[in-house]
């Protein structure tokens, strides 16, 4: 149920997200989503990628530091009040929503969003009771892939 | 008028500074063979005996003290005197694994408590004077060096020691205090403080200042002279040798007269170890002839300078030594504060962090500034800024705790901090001093 975001250390200073983005492409790697947090001085690239292990390896032997992290991914109608819905439910349930950001597109016409929790279980069983499952990957186009 | 805290001493002959030095050397090799077996085991290593140095043509017979011997034989190694004898004890700006600490007899802490008043009417003082003391008071010799030669030339003394910008400027507007003793990028930031009030030298009672215990560059002089409508005056020690006031700037402001009474200064080649000639750059060496209870012979200073015998207008006698231009090991003096690469390695090794990073140090304002330039690691990344930025905390904190001064930190990405010819390049020194 989980998704795989790769997550991956920025330096604050030019072309170092082209230098991600060309490692990516030269590869044939689609990303899905992509979000960036920063600071002043540095900052933290999320992203869901269509061959996670894939990007992960790559990235790794040009020498940068990353992660993966487990997140879920919600698809929700494309429609006004859709968002606040679910938000609303984890309110009342308490649960701390440390991210979340959108992935590109519609996924089979519904809007889709990317939820990072401490934790993802109780975040996916929610959702779940509540009539609103979380996507497989193979719904974002995510490979299965050799380890 | 020039003025004079022992006219005798410091307008004495060159002969008699020589008779001096002869006489008080031969007596000081005596005192450490006798009484410290670190020194006697140094000198037999040698084949030397106290019978070898007759004069102070001989000095250079003698090995070498430095750092590492310090820290060998820390905390007693050195002493001379009995510890009922010594009455206090002073340490160098901590940092630790590095920290010195002298020891100190009455008639040490008299000595060297002349020197600074030296230094204190060299730079005019007299009984009529009001003389803040805003280095700061404890360990570092700063404050309780000045504050001594400030008592014993008379001058009304208030030891502000350092920080509390406003209380130091209201006490010098409220008690008319005429000499400020500090460092100098304190003074620069005092000076700065009192400008942004609206203050105008004529509305600043200081009239001199005695600033010292790190580098500062003409312009910076200048600057403060400007300010505070004073004439700053240079004034450079070490705690090994005592404490400031091993030498001091007079009038003429083209050099520190070195208190050659209480010290003999050589300038050798750091990488030999071979006396230069007058007039030579190279790595300074102080013996101590009068210290009683922490003597040092032939103590390797690090600082690199030119030592000049000239006539002085002011009418001294003493050599003069240039500001140090540098310094012949690795080590920092940022904010006043010694400040060695490997301390800041064995806190980011302590905080999980490769020990992949660069020091740069820039004056801004003319207040020194250290940023620390790390590589991240997969240990301390995250994927939650909140995570990244709390390590980043900690490390700022333990460096703090090393240093005993503020680092900057700046997490880069791996490898991506220079290396030369494998080496990586630790320090980037953007000041200009």
């Amino acid at each position: 149920m989980t998704i795989q975001q790769i997550s991956v250390f920025l330096e604050n200073r030019a072309g170092q997200l082209a230098e991600i983005t060309a490692i990516l492409s030269e590869h044939q790697v689609n990303m899905r989503a992509i979000h960036i947090a920063e600071t002043s001085d540095y900052g933290v690239l999320r992203m869901i990628v269509d061959r996670p292990q894939r990007a992960a390896s790559l990235l790794l032997e040009h020498g940068f530091v990353l992660s993966m992290t487990p997140v879920l991914a919600v698809t929700v109608p494309d429609e006004p009040g859709a968002l606040g819905k679910i938000l609303t439910l984890l309110a009342r349930e308490n649960i701390d929503v440390e991210y979340v950001y959108s992935v590109f597109g519609q996924v089979q016409d519904r809007a889709c969003m990317i939820f990072r929790v401490a934790d993802i279980d109780r975040l996916a069983a929610l959702l779940q009771d509540n009539g609103m499952p979380p996507a497989h990957h193979q719904e974002l186009g995510i490979q299965d892939e050799q380890k | 008028m020039e003025r004079y805290y022992q006219k005798d001493i410091e307008c004495a002959s060159r002969e008699q500074i020589r008779a001096w030095q002869d006489e008080r050397l031969v007596r000081q090799v005596r005192n450490v063979w006798d009484n410290v077996p670190y020194y006697r085991k140094k000198m037999e290593e040698k084949g030397l005996t106290p019978d070898d140095v007759r004069n102070v043509d001989d000095l250079s017979k003698l090995p070498f003290v430095t750092k590492d011997d310090l820290r060998q034989a820390y905390p007693y190694g050195l002493l001379a005197r009995p510890l009922k004898d010594c009455v206090r004890i002073q340490s160098t700006s901590g940092t630790t694994g590095k920290r010195v600490v002298a020891f100190y007899t009455q008639h040490d802490i008299d000595l060297w408590e002349d020197c600074c008043a030296r230094a204190i009417m060299a730079a005019g003082g007299t009984n009529e004077d009001v003389c803040q003391v805003s280095y700061g008071y404890g360990l570092f010799t700063g404050g309780p060096g000045l504050n001594g030669g400030s008592h014993k030339v008379g001058c009304l003394t208030i030891p502000t020691s350092s920080g509390n910008t406003e209380r130091q400027i209201m006490f010098i507007r409220d008690l008319n205090a005429t000499i400020l003793c500090c460092t100098p990028s304190y003074a620069a930031y005092l000076a700065e403080s009192m400008k942004e009030m609206g203050l105008t030298p004529d509305q600043i009672p200081l009239k001199a200042g005695i600033f010292g215990a790190e580098a500062w560059s003409q312009e910076m002089r200048r600057d403060i002279e400007k300010t505070l409508g004073i004439k700053a005056y240079d004034i450079y020690g070490l705690t090994e040798l005592s404490g400031p006031g091993v030498s001091y700037e007079c009038s003429a402001q083209t050099g520190m007269h070195i208190n050659e009474d209480h010290f003999i200064a050589e300038i050798i080649d750091p990488n030999t170890g071979e006396v230069l000639p007058e007039g030579s750059k190279g790595e300074l060496v102080f013996t101590s002839i009068t210290k009683e209870a922490f003597p040092l012979l032939r103590y390797r200073t690090r600082d690199i300078c030119v030592l000049h015998h000239e006539d002085c207008p002011c009418g001294r006698t003493h050599i003069k030594m240039s500001k140090p231009m540098g310094r012949s090991d690795d080590m920092l003096i940022i904010k006043g504060v010694n400040v060695f690469p490997s301390q800041i390695e064995t806190v980011l090794m302590g905080q999980s962090f490769a020990p992949n990073y660069q020091i740069i140090v820039d004056r801004v304002n003319n207040t020194d500034t250290m940023e620390v330039l790390v590589e991240m690691t997969p240990e301390m990344f995250s994927d939650q800024l909140s995570q990244v930025a709390e390590k980043e905390k900690q490390v700022v904190a333990a460096l703090k705790a090393m240093l005993g001064i503020y680092a900057k930190v700046r997490l880069v990405a791996p490898k991506s901090i220079q290396r030369s010819e494998g080496k990586a390049v630790r320090v980037i020194d953007k000041r200009k001093i």
